[in-house]
């Protein structure tokens, strides 16, 4: 069926293709929003992030990670355990700083109430961050749990989602699953009503570092 | 799914005389437009992300057999497979070949116009394959037995009550007398269908793009379910109709900064994903296969003709959201898988004129649908040419195709039509003053098609061309 059904499909479509087609120049716009020195869009990554329904702890330096992520598990009942990606940035993290945190190193359940793992990079016009899959990472770490925490550099925080992706290429090669995420699971299925938490994580928190020299130092950010 | 557009008028009536239906829908119109106008406050530049977004559709028509064989030279190369095919029935039997492959026993899907379109759920249950759809909208529609009424919002047409006692006659190893508020039905379908997600299979999903460059999916959700289906399942299969590629990341980027402005008002939604082939050697999950079924169902043909711009369409749900027609009677009047403006040009092309005639003629050519779509298709103009095609192919009744020849006659001698227009316009005022019904009439003699379903304007001064006139400073 395949072969013969992909032939004709062709010939139909060039049977109707323009011969002539003009040759567009398309103006591609990328909204003023995105623009900004590197501080400007770091505020707008946070208020943006805010509006989609997101949480977001800032912190100085590395050494304050572990701390906000006990902070919020705290905050929202979550318990004690997590799920962490196996990114080594990840790994580095002076996690014996939050004593009372259990940090699981292993694929993702679906009972699981927590998952932490890094991001590409943080998109500042809708508060958006890019996630990978890959060896390190699960992509099922980014859906699964009832709250999903993203530890990201501050200097991983870029203007637009096309700036986010080249970070992405720029590692190499496209990977099976990149995905931008902006706030928690969400639907309005049901007579129209915002509702939050269906699939997906009830809750994103972002944990954003602000000196990058101490995530970089232990291996960079993005996988 | 087997159309029913020809009993338009008979579906329509019953919409009207649906309480519930009415209220979901006034809520639905009413909060679409108020943030609408929020949106477009926060996003000055939407109007050139739209001549962006038609430029991006347009010319990834023009190009479309070139960007099909790149997209498929890329799934090919990173492990995925295209399957190609002409229509419905071979899109299911491809797919169910794909599931029996798998030996799937039950497949999980995210949501799909294009599953609809070729009616796949009752044919994998036909064959011993159960599909479970994971969004909740879409659940709650399959535990109901219906169909989507709005591209987007699928049960907007169902209360909270309906949806709870579609969960009761379901889930009956639940308590029946349980609560069923909306928390309750969201926590109750998140419990239910992880262990679905778990154990399929195969997981389905559509495509909302499909990226040339890459060989990538591009799939928008707010649920997260498309992501649970194709990271869990160890087959992903995606069905997708042709037209859906473009050529570059960077365009369904552009695509994307229009989508769910348009469909939810969002700035976007939760989940964005890029999606490119199988689990790759090492990865730490992800489906062993990757299989892309493409459909043309009628496309190919429809991009020679006439039709082509309604091709550009990204199934946002704007049009739909705004018409009045819509608006007044709901997604399931019109009888096939697309409503609204969209579905008024898509469903004769796509199931034929003579099934489809009624829907083109249900509009009130407002042009409200022309003025939000992302993608600039000229509703107004196509529908206005189905109306065309359908006279010339004496589709009508006698008395119908009797009555349009005849006000083309009168129309178009002004010597004519002014005096009985004029005189038609003071019997009415006059009837009005008489009646005292506040400018409008619940009745009209010989208009009793019209004013069974809505009442009819009194003229309110003189003619057009009266007012234009005198509005000039110049007698008529």
């Amino acid at each position: 069926m395949s072969g013969a059904g992909r032939d004709r499909i062709l010939a139909a479509l060039r049977a109707t293709a323009r011969a002539s087609a003009p040759s567009r120049t398309i103006a591609r716009v990328v909204p003023a929003r995105a623009r900004g020195d590197h501080a400007a869009l770091v505020t707008r990554f946070v208020e943006m992030a805010d509006l989609a329904g997101a949480s977001v702890a800032r912190v100085a330096d590395a050494a304050g990670a572990p701390g906000a992520v006990a902070g919020y598990l705290a905050r929202n009942g979550l318990g004690e355990d997590l799920v962490l990606a196996g990114e080594p940035a990840l790994s580095a993290l002076p996690w014996h700083h939050a004593p009372r945190l259990l940090v699981h190193r292993r694929p993702p359940l679906p009972t699981d109430r927590v998952s932490v793992t890094g991001a590409v990079a943080g998109v500042a016009e809708t508060g958006t961050v890019l996630v990978r899959s890959g060896a390190q990472v699960a992509n099922a770490l980014h859906v699964l749990a009832e709250a999903h925490i993203v530890v990201l550099d501050a200097g991983a925080i870029v203007g637009s989602y096309e700036e986010a992706w080249a970070r992405l290429v720029a590692g190499g090669e496209v990977p099976r699953a990149a995905t931008f995420i902006t706030g928690p699971s969400r639907t309005a299925d049901i007579e129209k009503t915002p509702q939050i938490g269906v699939h997906g994580p009830k809750g994103l928190h972002i944990v954003l570092i602000h000196d990058s020299e101490g995530l970089h130092r232990r291996g960079g950010a993005a996988t | 799914m087997d159309a029913t557009s020809r009993d338009f008028p008979a579906n329509a009536v019953r919409a009207l005389g649906d309480a519930t239906l009415g209220r979901a829908l006034e809520k639905l119109q009413r909060e679409f437009r108020r943030d609408r106008a929020a949106m477009l406050a926060r996003m000055p530049e939407f109007e050139a992300l739209r001549d962006a977004a038609r430029d991006i559709r347009a010319a990834a028509l023009d190009d479309l057999p070139a960007l099909l064989e790149r997209f498929e030279d890329n799934v090919t190369a990173r492990g995925g497979q295209v399957h190609w095919c002409a229509d419905a029935a071979e899109a299911r039997a491809a797919i169910l070949a794909l599931c029996r492959a798998a030996g799937a026993q039950s497949v999980v899907k995210g949501k799909s116009m294009i599953s609809e379109e070729i009616g796949l759920n009752d044919h994998l249950e036909a064959n011993g394959v159960v599909p479970v759809e994971t969004d909740l909208g879409e659940y709650i529609l399959q535990l109901r037995r219906e169909t989507p009424s709005h591209v987007v919002m699928p049960a907007i047409h169902l209360n909270v009550t309906q949806i709870g006692d579609g969960f009761r006659d379901a889930h009956t190893d639940r308590d029946p007398h349980r609560a069923l508020d909306a928390d309750a039905i969201l926590a109750e379908a998140r419990d239910h269908l992880r262990d679905r997600f778990v154990t399929a299979q195969v997981g389905i999903t559509g495509a909302n793009m499909l990226i040339a460059e890459t060989g990538s999916i591009v799939l928008v959700t707010n649920e997260g379910n498309g992501d649970l289906v194709h990271t869990l399942a160890p087959v992903h299969i995606v069905v997708a109709s042709i037209e859906k590629v473009v050529p570059t990341v960077a365009d369904a980027l552009t695509l994307v900064r229009v989508l769910a402005r348009s469909a939810t008002t969002q700035e976007i939604t939760s989940y964005t994903s890029i999606v490119t082939g199988p689990k790759r050697p090492g990865d730490a999950d992800g489906p062993g296969a990757f299989h892309v079924v493409l459909l043309d169902n009628g496309r190919s043909r429809l991009l020679g003709g006439p039709f082509r711009d309604i091709l550009r369409c990204i199934r946002c749900g704007a049009c739909q959201s705004l018409c009045p027609v819509y608006g007044a009677v709901g997604g399931h009047a019109y009888g096939w898988v697309y409503a609204g403006p969209v579905g008024a040009v898509l469903t004769p092309a796509l199931t034929g004129i003579e099934e489809a005639r009624h829907l083109p003629a249900a509009s009130t050519l407002c042009g409200q649908c022309e003025a939000v779509c992302p993608v600039r298709i000229p509703l107004p103009a196509l529908l206005r040419r189905w109306r065309e095609e359908a006279f010339a192919r004496a589709l009508s009744t006698a008395t119908e195709r009797r009555l349009i020849r005849l006000w083309a006659q009168v129309a178009a001698r002004p010597l004519v039509y002014r005096p009985l227009l004029r005189l038609a316009v003071a019997a009415l005022t006059l009837a009005a003053r008489l009646a005292g019904g506040g400018g409008r009439f619940r009745t009209l003699p010989f208009a009793g098609g019209w004013t069974g379903a809505r009442d009819f304007p009194a003229p309110q001064g003189g003619t057009f061309v009266e007012r234009w006139h005198a509005a000039r400073g110049r007698g008529p």
